[in-house]
């Protein structure tokens, strides 16, 4: 193999392990900082030695035996200068009796361990800015310049926010652990939407022009798989993984040959990924067959999975997405998502029921300012025939909207709209 | 980038033979390894080609060929799909296959929607974040 090869085959060992490796780590040392930073060590050696030896059979255990050697080497340092450091020792001692192949963990036991790590990583005593780096960056295996670059910060602020928010964790001593039962639900929740936002970072491109853009959305979709394969007895879980399955599935159509974007109502549903569509309703039908009630992103995925289901908008089972809608209304009371119920009652029952919806909405201040109130309630109106009231509001919609080619999208509707 | 692996037939596999338990169990393992670290998106084990049909086309002549065919080099058993960030992480999990006997397994890149030169401009990712929000329902 050239330097170059072995060095790309080091990087793909790298992220097949690490995640392992430094979940492992950490149940050994007990802090995350130390744990990364032995985890890195390890990597430096393989950069170092790789090259010249051969990739080993099992790269996994020879990372994490590298690793817990350099541990107690510099745990040995550390205690020849504080000798009596207590904690210390037991931390050596746990290292030395680790530090014997056939005592590498277990299948089982790296999985609980990849998972404690997940939920230490999500832990609501940090920012959200902070889990999602720190999440990326430890379980995802990307590098501070790549998550730098994908949130558009540089690389220093970004560098500071995961020191800080290791530390955070070590002075809060957030232990490392499943959350026991009683706040199960609340800390899965607090990790799924950190997959969310990273995966609406890809899939939504505030900004940003390069690769790194889709490799968020495939990221986020690779910590979803991992975590309902985890996790499979988690409705929630399993509702998030078939979301993102199934809005993945609609990438391919969601962009037209000049880059414009496209409308559900317009995708070229033949675009679609079948595999991942598949794999959604798949994840649906899991989270169903748990039994319980669907939460907010089972409903969600519910919703995704009618427009799945479907070939065009007319075959479109639109009463039984109000009746999703229904229940996603119902447990997060939301304005926006009444928004989308009443563009989905105007398909099922007609624009006189949508509009009913929409006008009890306009003095909702969350939507104060909020284009696609204007659009909607443009979009009905034009349904109605009363196309004057649809203009004005095409227009108004567009003076609040700030994306050009929307604005534009928004401005033929209401020229469209003129009196003859 | 997503891949597939194909896996070649063998004289076992054409006689419609399970593998053995070992062989199995192994395999088992392999596949909860890729779909716990989010890899496997499908895989699948094909009858023997004896329950396959080949049809050759010829101008407007269609053949009909029953299996089994003899090639055995050529023949197909099974398949995954995987999705990986690189080639070398495909070929990184291929390694770790429980394979043996000197049997030599494919990895092929399938092609996406970027691989036709769609070129993203930054207006066009704009864009896509105010489609998402009008695509919510």
């Amino acid at each position: 193999m050239t330097p170059s090869a072995t060095h790309r085959a080091i990087e793909a060992v790298w992220r097949i392990e690490s995640a392992r490796l430094i979940a492992g780590l950490t149940r050994t040392v007990r802090d995350v900082a130390v744990a990364e930073d032995l985890a890195q060590d390890a990597l430096l050696a393989a950069l170092e030695q790789w090259p010249h030896s051969g990739i080993p059979e099992r790269p996994g255990a020879w990372l994490m035996t590298t690793a817990r050697r350099r541990g107690i080497d510099a745990l040995r340092r550390r205690r020849t200068l504080e000798r009596k450091h207590e904690l210390i020792g037991r931390e050596l001692e746990a290292l030395q009796q680790l530090d014997r192949p056939e005592l590498l963990p277990m299948a089982e036991e790296v999985e609980d361990d990849l998972l404690r790590l997940i939920f230490m990583t999500c832990h609501p005593v940090l920012s959200r800015e902070a889990r999602v780096a720190l999440t990326l960056r430890l379980l995802g295996g990307l590098t501070t310049p790549e998550i730098a670059r994908a949130f558009l910060v540089s690389e220093g602020t970004l560098a500071q926010r995961i020191v800080r928010a290791k530390r955070t964790l070590g002075e809060a001593r957030v232990p490392f652990e499943v959350p026991a039962s009683d706040e199960l639900a609340e800390r899965v929740s607090a990790v799924l939407e950190v997959i969310y936002l990273v995966f609406n970072e890809g899939y939504a491109a505030t900004a940003g022009e390069d690769w790194i853009r889709p490799a968020l959305c495939a990221e986020a979709l690779r910590l979803a798989r991992i975590l309902g394969a985890l996790m499979p007895r988690e409705a929630e879980v399993l509702g998030l993984l078939a979301l993102m399955e199934l809005q993945a599935a609609r990438l391919p159509a969601r962009v037209g040959p000049l880059g414009e974007p496209v409308l559900l109502a317009d995708q070229d549903r033949s675009r679609w990924d079948r595999l991942l569509l598949r794999r959604g309703l798949a994840a649906l039908e899991q989270a169903r067959a748990l039994g319980g009630t669907l939460g907010p992103y089972g409903l969600q995925a519910a919703i995704a999975a009618c427009h799945a289901e479907a070939g065009s908008v007319e075959e479109t089972d639109w009463p039984r997405i109000v009746a999703l809608y229904d229940g996603l209304a119902a447990l997060t009371g939301s304005p926006v998502v009444e928004l989308n119920r009443a563009v989905a009652v105007t398909m099922a029952f007609g624009p006189e029921a949508g509009l009913e919806i929409v006008d009890s909405l306009t003095e909702e201040p969350a939507l104060n300012g909020y284009h696609l109130l204007g659009s909607v309630r443009g979009d009905i109106l034009a349904r109605l025939g009363r196309r004057a009231e649809a203009r004005r509001e095409f227009e108004r919609a567009a003076d609040m909207c700030a994306n050009d080619r929307e604005r534009a999208l928004l401005l033929e509707r209401a020229i469209c709209c003129a009196p003859a | 980038m997503r891949f597939m692996v194909l896996v070649p037939g063998s004289p076992d596999s054409e006689a419609g033979q399970m593998p053995s338990t070992e062989l199995l169990t192994a395999m088992t393992k392999y596949n909860e390894e890729l779909v716990k670290s989010g890899v496997m998106l499908a895989g699948e084990g094909l009858h023997p080609t004896a329950k396959g049909a080949r049809v050759r086309f010829n101008g407007s002549e269609r053949t009909v060929i029953d299996g089994p065919f003899t090639e055995s080099k050529e023949l197909i058993a099974g398949y995954w799909i995987w999705e990986c960030a690189s080639r070398e992480e495909a070929i990184e999990w291929l390694k770790r296959a429980p394979f043996d006997g000197g049997v030599e397994i494919e990895l092929r890149q399938v092609f996406a929607p970027e691989d036709f030169g769609e070129e993203l401009t930054p207006e066009l990712r704009e864009a896509n974040e105010r489609l998402r929000e009008q695509a919510m329902q």
